[in-house]
């Protein structure tokens, strides 16, 4: 049974982009049949994100026009198998596009796909209501810092009051030093603010920089922490049990050496 | 031990960033969740209306409800309050 996820977050800049990327890669390498879909129709980005951007045809837009068929819009990554990408229109704006085409769109998809991964616009405005309106579940994505929390607790009772069947909490940009020192909000403080259930928390990770410079999902390297934390977000979303990596486990080989003496 | 390992011996008393970013979060989150949903204070109001209404005669029309901030007992924080101004014009006979 395929399952419609929309990430989103209220809040902008806080990593919608590189999660929708980064878990649909994942579910992908999983062996999964994914679409990821931006519907940040004006500002898309998703599309350079993924390294795709030289190969879009048509957009979101032109399919519910009925400009070109589904097929013709979706871009193939050939990197990996299974993985699509439906980008959005760049000379249009928000209302091009209603939350009824969004449903049905989703109902075309579902019936290709075994996950659709659904990039939401920042915003609370009509990008939001579309992008939410076709979804089966949602992931909102928050940081540490009180903006980006006061927005998903917005975003949270926006979801309830639009009857969304789930919705789970992606803490991302943790970074463990700071949380040490009693200077950023930890992972139990911002579900008890929030009241939502975790479903992966993601740390700051200057790999993920490097890896949308090159277009590359962090996701596909094998060494970093990032990349293993949305391996895991996939997982679970998988329906596995994976249990939330320790933040504070060392990096590395130099990392646990120097763990070790500083332990003293 | 770290300089700033020391530091933080001698300014015990002041709270962690953090913990004033939780409070200021949940202190401003009560105030949101009142009032974007604006259900939830006309239900209130609908309901408290019904209650006092069984006891005393109450000027319907001058009903106040509002969320909003107040000094905490030992006055250092703030602390969400509901503030509900309702002028009485008369008491139900009850005895």
């Amino acid at each position: 049974m395929a399952e419609v996820i929309v990430i989103t977050s209220g809040k902008g800049g806080v990593g919608k982009t590189t999660t929708t990327a980064n878990i649909g890669t994942g579910l992908a390498l999983l062996g999964k049949k994914v679409v990821l879909v931006d519907t940040d129709i004006g500002l898309r980005n998703l599309d350079v994100v993924m390294g795709l951007e030289n190969r879009i045809v048509y957009d979101i837009v032109d399919v519910v026009e009925e400009k070109c068929r589904l097929k013709q819009a979706l871009i193939k990554d050939k990197r990996y198998t299974g993985l699509s990408l439906l980008p959005a229109a760049q000379t249009r704006d928000k209302n091009s596009v209603n939350e009824e085409q969004m449903q049905k769109l989703c109902e075309n998809l579902k019936k290709e796909f075994d996950y659709v991964i659904i990039d939401c616009p920042a915003g609370i405005e009509q990008g939001f209501k579309n992008a939410i309106a076709g979804a089966d579940r949602a992931l909102v994505v928050t940081t540490p810092e009180v903006s980006a929390v006061r927005d998903a607790d917005r975003i949270i009772g926006l979801l309830e009051a639009n009857e969304m069947k789930s919705t789970d909490l992606v803490i991302n940009r943790l970074r463990p030093d700071m949380v040490k020192t009693g200077d950023m909000m930890n992972v139990d403080d911002i579900i008890d603010i929030l009241a939502v259930s975790l479903i992966g928390v993601v740390p700051d990770d200057q790999d993920i920089i490097i890896s949308t410079n090159r277009g590359e999902p962090v996701v596909a390297g094998n060494s970093t922490r990032s990349g293993q934390a949305y391996r895991n977000i996939a997982l679970r979303l998988t329906g596995e049990d994976v249990p939330i990596m320790d933040m504070d486990e060392a990096k590395g080989f130099f990392g646990k050496i120097k763990k070790l003496f500083s332990k003293n | 031990m770290s300089l700033k390992d020391l530091f933080s011996i001698f300014s015990k008393n002041k709270q962690s960033s953090k913990d004033i970013a939780k409070e200021r979060l949940q202190l401003v989150l009560v105030h949101d969740r009142a009032t974007t949903n604006t259900d939830l204070l006309e239900d209130l109001r609908a309901e408290i209306l019904q209650v006092i209404s069984k006891y005393m005669d109450i000027a319907v029309e001058e009903l106040d409800i509002q969320i909003t901030k107040t000094e905490s007992d030992d006055g250092e924080n703030m602390v969400p309050a509901l503030v509900a101004n309702i002028p009485i014009k008369s008491m139900k006979n009850t005895r």
